[in-house]
C-alpha cells in the first residue's frame, strides 16, 4: 500500500493527520489510552502536559519511530491522506521521508553542513548539483540559517552553536520536503535567544507544513501554536483552538495544569 | 510515485544485504572457533588414536622411539600459571587500589598508563629481557639466597633447590607474573570504579579506615568480577608463549625444584613443531595445541561469565 | 577501645604501603624492560640493517629482509582483518539487540581475543601450510589477520554503542535505509574509534612471534608471498637462541624496531581517541 500524494488543494482546516483509537503500549504498560484527535493541516498543533503522560509516545506513532525498539506496538489508527499509516504494509522509509522529525537535542550528522542537508534529499531524489545547492541553500535560508552558514557550508556541521545546530537540524528535516514535520521538545535544550528564533521558524514554517509539536513550556503552546491538546497520563483531556484552551478550558484539569496549580 | 517505489524495493533489498552481509562475518567469527578445533581435532588425530586420554599423564616424551606424553608440557603451563598468578594477582589487587583510592587524580590516568603499557610490550621483548637480563641476574643474587635460607625448611626448601642457572620454572613463572599485572589490574581497577561512591561514603562514614573500606565493602561488592579478572589473567598466562620458550629451559623431564629447568606446552610447540619429522609426532604436537586451548577456552569462558555476573549485578 | 583503633590504624598503613609498594613494584618492571630493551637496543642500530639481509651463521648482515617481510605480513595481515571485523563488528552494534546470533558471537569473540596465539598459528598451519605443501607469507598473513578480527570487533561494537541513539533516530527521521544510516552516519561517527581499533591491532600482530612459527617460517633472504617468508619476530627468536653474539645483536635491534613501533602506535591510539569532533 502507499501513500498517496496530496497535490490536491485542500482547505487549510482539513485534517492531515486523524487519530483514531488509537491505544500504544511498552510490554505491558499502557502508554497511551484511546486517542482520537485531528491535526489540521497548515496548521501548528501543540502537545502539552507533565513529563510522562505520553505526548512524546504520540508524536513518535506518527512517523513510527517507537519501531526501532523491541517491545512496543500501537494500535488503531492513524489516517494520512486517507491511508492507515500504521498498517504492516506501509514502507517506513517512505513514511518518514514524508513525516519530518526534529529531536530534543540537536543531532547533527558528522559531517558539513552541506552534506547533512544533502543526505536526506539525495535519499529520494537525485538532483544535479546545480538543483542540489538550490536545494541546501533554499532549505537553509527557510530554517533562517543561511546567512550565518552560507561561508562554512564545507565546514563541520558540529562546529556550530546550540541553536544553529537545532535550526541545521530542522533545515535538514525540511529539505525533503515532508508533508508533516513533529517536533519534539525542539528548544528544551537551547538558550532563550535561540528559541526565539526556532520559534519565529515555527510560525515561518506552517505555511508550507502541518506542523505538531510537543513542549513542556505552555507559554510556547500559546505563542506558536494554532491548535492545543492537553494530555495526562496516556490520555487526551482535551483538545481545541489554542486560545480556547488557554482561556476559557473545559476541563478543570487542563485549567489546573495551565494556571499551574498542578504539574 | 511509480520511481519512488522502485526505490523503495531496491531500499529494502538493499538493506537486506547489508545486514545479511554483517551477519555472515558475525557468523564467520563463531565458524573461527569451530574451524580451529575441527583442525585442531583432525590434526590431532594420530595422536589421539595412539595414546588416547592417557596422553594428558604420560611423561614419556622421546621422538626417538615414537612415545609421546604430554605430562611434562602440561605441568609446565600450569604450574609457570600458578606462580604467575600467586605472585601477580596481589600485586594487581595492590596496584588497582592503589589507582582508585591513593593516588592524586592527575596521576591516575599516567600511572595507569604505564601499567597497560606492561601489556603492549611484545613477549619476544619479555622473553629476550628474561634470558639476557633478567635470568642471569637472579641467578647470581636471587636464587643463592634463596637456597641458603630456605636449607632445611620443609616444602620451601625442596622447591628452592638445584644450581642456581637462572632459566627455568620459577623464572617463567615470575616473568609471567610481570605480563598478567596489566590484565588482572586493569579488569580490578574497573570493577572498583564501578562501587557506588555511596556505599563507599556510608562505610567512610561509620569511621572505616580506607584499607577497611576495600576489604570489606568494595571487594565483596566487585567478587566476581576480580575473579573475572584473574581468571582473564590465568588464560592469558596459560597461552604465553615467547617469553616461557626463552627462559623455561626446555626440558622434557621431571622436575624436582622449581629451579629446574623445565618446558610448557607452547614452549614445547615452539621448540619442535618444525622438527618434527613423523605424522605421531606433529599430531601429538597439535594434540597439545588441543589440550592447550581446551583449557583456554574453559578458562576464558569462566572469566567471561563471571564479569557478566558483575555487569548484570551492577545493572540491577 | 584506643588500643582497637591504633591496631586498625596500623593494619591500615601496612596495607596501603604494600599498595604503594605494589605500583612502584609494576612500574619498577616497565622500567627495567624498557631500559635493557634502549640500552642494547640502540648500540646496535645501525644502517646496515635496512640494507642488509639477515646473515648467515658467522657473517654479517642486517635485518632488511625481515623488516620488510614483517611489514608485507602485518599489511596484508590488517587490510585482510580490519573489514571483516568492522562488519562483525557493525552486527554486534547495529543488529545486535535481537537474536541468538549477536550474544554468541560477542561471548566467543571475547574468548578469541584472549586465545594463545600459538594456537591460531596451528590452525593456520593445517588449513593453509599442510594444503599447500610448503610454508609461505600469505598463511602468516591469515594468521595475523585473525588475531586482528577480534580487536576490530568489539572496538568498533563499542564504539557504536557511544553513538547516542538519537543520531540513528535523525537519520531514521529523515527516511534512510539502515545501511545507508549506518555507513553514512554512525560509522562516520565512531570513525575515530574504530580506526583506533585498528592501529591498537596492529601495534598487537607487529610483534606477534608465536602464530608465524609454524606458518611463514623464516627465509635468509627476500621473498614473495607464496614462499617462506622473513619476519622480525621468528628472526628474533632464532638469532637470540644462537651462540653468536653478533647475532644477539642483531636480535637486540630488531627488538627495538619492534618495541618503538609499538610505542608510537599505541600514542597514537591514544591521541586519536581522545574526543576531536572536528572531521
Amino acid at each position: 500500500m502507499r501513500l498517496q500524494d496530496s497535490s490536491m488543494t485542500a482547505e487549510t482546516t482539513q485534517a492531515k493527520l486523524t487519530v483514531k483509537n488509537l491505544n500504544f503500549f511498552y510490554g505491558n504498560f499502557h502508554a497511551l489510552k484511546n486517542i482520537n484527535l485531528n491535526i489540521r493541516e497548515g496548521k501548528v498543533t501543540a502537545f502539552i502536559g507533565p513529563s510522562g503522560c505520553g505526548k512524546s509516545t504520540l508524536l513518535r506513532t506518527f512517523n513510527r519511530m517507537y519501531e526501532l525498539y523491541p517491545k512496543l506496538r500501537a494500535e488503531g489508527e492513524i489516517l494520512m491522506n486517507g491511508n492507515n499509516i500504521l498498517d504492516k504494509g506501509v514502507d517506513l522509509n517512505m513514511l518518514r521521508a514524508k513525516v519530518g522529525m526534529v529531536f530534543q537535542k540537536p543531532t547533527p550528522f558528522p559531517m558539513s553542513i552541506y552534506d547533512n542537508i544533502a543526505f536526506g534529499v539525495k535519499l529520494y531524489e537525485s538532483l544535479s548539483k546545480s538543483e542540489m545547492d538550490d536545494r541546501v541553500e533554499w532549505a537553509l535560508s527557510k530554517a533562517a540559517l543561511w546567512n550565518e552558514a552560507k561561508d562554512k557550508l564545507r565546514q563541520s556541521g558540529l562546529g556550530l552553536s546550540g541553536g544553529q545546530q537545532q535550526r541545521l537540524c530542522i533545515a535538514r528535516a525540511i529539505a525533503v520536503k515532508p508533508e508533516v514535520l513533529l517536533l519534539d521538545e525542539p528548544t528544551s535544550a537551547l538558550d532563550p535567544i535561540s528559541t526565539a528564533h526556532i520559534e519565529e521558524l515555527v510560525h515561518e514554517l506552517k505555511r508550507d507544513y502541518t506542523i505538531a509539536i510537543v513542549t513542556h513550556n505552555m507559554q510556547q503552546a500559546a505563542r506558536v501554536s494554532d491548535y492545543t491538546a492537553y494530555m495526562y497520563l496516556g490520555e487526551l483531556v482535551e483538545v481545541g483552538e489554542t486560545d480556547t484552551i488557554f482561556t476559557t478550558p473545559t476541563k478543570k484539569a487542563t485549567e489546573d495544569y495551565i494556571t499551574g496549580k498542578f504539574g | 510515485m511509480n520511481s519512488q517505489e522502485k526505490r523503495m524495493r531496491q531500499q529494502v533489498l538493499q538493506d537486506r544485504i547489508f545486514r545479511g552481509t554483517t551477519r555472515f562475518f558475525a557468523f564467520f567469527v563463531l565458524a573461527l572457533l569451530a574451524g580451529i578445533l575441527i583442525s585442531l581435532l583432525i590434526g590431532a588425530w594420530p595422536a589421539i588414536q595412539q595414546f588416547g586420554l592417557g596422553f594428558i599423564v604420560g611423561t614419556e616424551w622421546n621422538p626417538v622411539t615414537g612415545q609421546f606424553g604430554g605430562w611434562n608440557s602440561i605441568r609446565g603451563t600450569l604450574l609457570s600459571s600458578f606462580i604467575a598468578l600467586l605472585i601477580g594477582v596481589p600485586v594487581s589487587f595492590g596496584i588497582a587500589i592503589f589507582l582508585t583510592e591513593l593516588s592524586p587524580v592527575w596521576l591516575r590516568r599516567p600511572l595507569g598508563i604505564a601499567i597497560e603499557l606492561l601489556a603492549g610490550v611484545p613477549s619476544i621483548i619479555y622473553g629476550m629481557w628474561g634470558l639476557f637480563v633478567f635470568a642471569p641476574w637472579f641467578a647470581d643474587n636471587v636464587q643463592p639466597w634463596l637456597t641458603e635460607h630456605t636449607a632445611g625448611v620443609p616444602i620451601l626448601g625442596g622447591l628452592f633447590d638445584g644450581p642456581p642457572m637462572g632459566i627455568g620454572m620459577l623464572t617463567a613463572g615470575l616473568i609471567l607474573s610481570v605480563m598478567v599485572i596489566p590484565y588482572v589490574s586493569s579488569v580490578m581497577r574497573d570493577v572498583f570504579e564501578v562501587v557506588p561512591a555511596m556505599l563507599k561514603e556510608s562505610a567512610y562514614g561509620l569511621g572505616g579506615t580506607t584499607w577497611e573500606v576495600v576489604w570489606r565493602v568494595v571487594l565483596p561488592y566487585t567478587r566476581s568480577g576480580v575473579m573475572g579478572g584473574v581468571m582473564l589473567g590465568l588464560g592469558r598466562a596459560l597461552g604465553e608463549t615467547m617469553a616461557i620458550t626463552f627462559v623455561i629451559g626446555n626440558a622434557q623431564q621431571p622436575i624436582h625444584s622449581l629451579f629446574d629447568p623445565s618446558t610448557s606446552i607452547s614452549a614445547t610447540l615452539a621448540n619442535e613443531f618444525t622438527e618434527a619429522t613423523t605424522a605421531l609426532h606433529t599430531g601429538s604436537l597439535i594434540y597439545l595445541g588441543l589440550l592447550l586451548f581446551f583449557i583456554t577456552f574453559v578458562v576464558l569462558t569462566l572469566s567471561k561469565l563471571m564479569l557478566l555476573r558483575m555487569q548484570r549485578a551492577e545493572g540491577n | 577501645m584506643l588500643s582497637i583503633y591504633a591496631r586498625r590504624r596500623f593494619v591500615n598503613f601496612i596495607s596501603l604501603s604494600l599498595s604503594v609498594a605494589a605500583m612502584l613494584f609494576g612500574l619498577f618492571w616497565l622500567a627495567w624492560i624498557l631500559y635493557t630493551l634502549f640500552k642494547n637496543g640502540f648500540g646496535s642500530l645501525n644502517l646496515v640493517l635496512f640494507t642488509q639481509t639477515t646473515p648467515a651463521p658467522g657473517s654479517a648482515g642486517g635485518l632488511s629482509n625481515a623488516i620488510l617481510g614483517s611489514l608485507m605480513m602485518s599489511l596484508v595481515g590488517t587490510l585482510v582483518g580490519t573489514p571483516i571485523g568492522i562488519l562483525a563488528g557493525t552486527y554486534l552494534a547495529e543488529f545486535g539487540d535481537r537474536g541468538w546470533l549477536a550474544p554468541v558471537t560477542r561471548f566467543i569473540n571475547d574468548i578469541l581475543l584472549s586465545a594463545p596465539s600459538i594456537v591460531i598459528g596451528l590452525f593456520m598451519y593445517e588449513v593453509y601450510v599442510v594444503h599447500t605443501g610448503h610454508f609461505s607469507g600469505w598463511a602468516g598473513a591469515l594468521a595475523l589477520a585473525i588475531l586482528v578480527i577480534p580487536v576490530v570487533v568489539r572496538t568498533t561494537e563499542s564504539m557504536l554503542r557511544l553513538v547516542p541513539h538519537s543520531m540513528r533516530e535523525a537519520a531514521y527521521a529523515l527516511g534512510a535505509p539502515q545501511w545507508k544510516m549506518t555507513l553514512q552516519v554512525t560509522l562516520r561517527a565512531a570513525k575515530a574509534g574504530v580506526v583506533t581499533g585498528v592501529i591498537l591491532a596492529v601495534a598487537r600482530i607487529v610483534g606477534e612471534t608465536a602464530p608465524l612459527l609454524f606458518t611463514s617460517l623464516n627465509n635468509q633472504f627476500y621473498s614473495n608471498m607464496n614462499q617462506p617468508m622473513a619476519n622480525l619476530p621468528v628472526v628474533i627468536f632464532q638469532f637470540a637462541m644462537s651462540p653468536y653474539e653478533d647475532w644477539h645483536n642483531l636480535a637486540w635491534a630488531g627488538s627495538l624496531l619492534i618495541g618503538l613501533f609499538v610505542l608510537v602506535m599505541n600514542i597514537l591510539a591514544r591521541t586519536l581517541i581522545k574526543p576531536q569532533q572536528q572531521h
